[in-house]
């Protein structure tokens, strides 16, 4: 397979995460859309790797996932934080920060 | 063969995506992102980075996914209302998602990467095994992983700074 198949997958994956992103109002849903676009890039990070012949991209890929995971700690922290307030888990009602 | 794989999971990976954005109950969201994670695994093995692979089904779709189901099962899986505070939000955002494919594919295959539309060169068997990925780990990018674990380690005292029960606020 060539290396073009696996990076317009991976743009098609970036967006279907992206229209979630717009379209979700969850915030655990938003988080996993979130998930859904750092995977695209990893997959285009590995595809360029493997199509140059070199392995420093997969790295890279390494490092997008231990960012991931710490984005998961915080994000997942927040929302059990929003919760045991009792303030409803919804993007569009949780808006005093706008300004 | 590989084309095979290659579609099997690309399809794998899309409807794992789709029902991540359409299902209503994030209880299964989160489970379609394990099919999600699963398949990228397979193209990850395709494209012959075999400790990527790995990684990404050990630590992503085995304790991400774990920490994901406690905390839907925590705050439990209620819909979404329906109420829409932009106009035409439902619509206008798959345009727009839309819009970013077509962009972005046409940026990937107009640009004049001449190796685009190769397999890439013969790689040795070694290539992506665990024994190269962490030579270069602690060889070349010593300073990022030092990095990434000082990250992780701010996470994990930022999660409990968030997330702990504090007194003063019952």
């Amino acid at each position: 397979m060539s290396a073009e198949w696996f990076v317009v997958l991976s743009s098609l994956l970036f967006a279907v995460g992206a229209t979630g992103i717009l379209i979700r109002r969850s915030p655990v849903v938003i988080l996993l859309c979130l998930e859904l676009m750092l995977n695209a890039g990893n997959l285009a990070l590995v595809a360029f790797s493997r199509m140059v012949g070199n392995q420093e991209g997969q790295v890279f890929a390494l490092v997008v996932m231990v960012v991931a995971a710490c984005e998961v700690v915080v994000g997942l922290g927040l929302i059990v934080a929003i919760f045991r307030r009792k303030l409803p888990l919804d993007v569009d009602e949780l808006r005093e920060l706008r300004g | 063969m590989e084309e095979v794989l290659f579609f099997g999971a690309a399809l794998g990976a899309l409807g794992g995506a789709i029902g991540v954005v359409a299902l209503r109950n994030p209880f299964y969201g989160v489970l379609a992102l394990i099919v999600h994670l699963f398949s990228l695994a397979v193209l990850y093995l395709l494209l012959s980075s075999a400790f990527v692979a790995a990684a990404q089904v050990v630590v992503y779709a085995g304790a991400v996914m774990v920490l994901y189901v406690f905390v839907v099962a925590y705050v439990g899986g209620g819909g979404e209302s329906a109420w829409e505070s932009i106009p035409g939000q439902r619509f206008l955002a798959p345009l727009l998602g839309i819009a970013v494919f077509v962009e972005l594919a046409i940026a990937v295959l107009s640009s004049s990467l001449l190796a685009l539309g190769t397999d890439g060169p013969d790689v040795k068997p070694g290539f992506g095994d665990p024994a190269a990925i962490g030579t270069l780990l602690l060889e070349k990018f010593l300073v990022p992983f030092e990095a990434s674990s000082i990250l992780l380690l701010i996470a994990a005292v930022g999660a409990v700074v968030l997330a702990g029960r504090r007194r003063e606020a019952a």
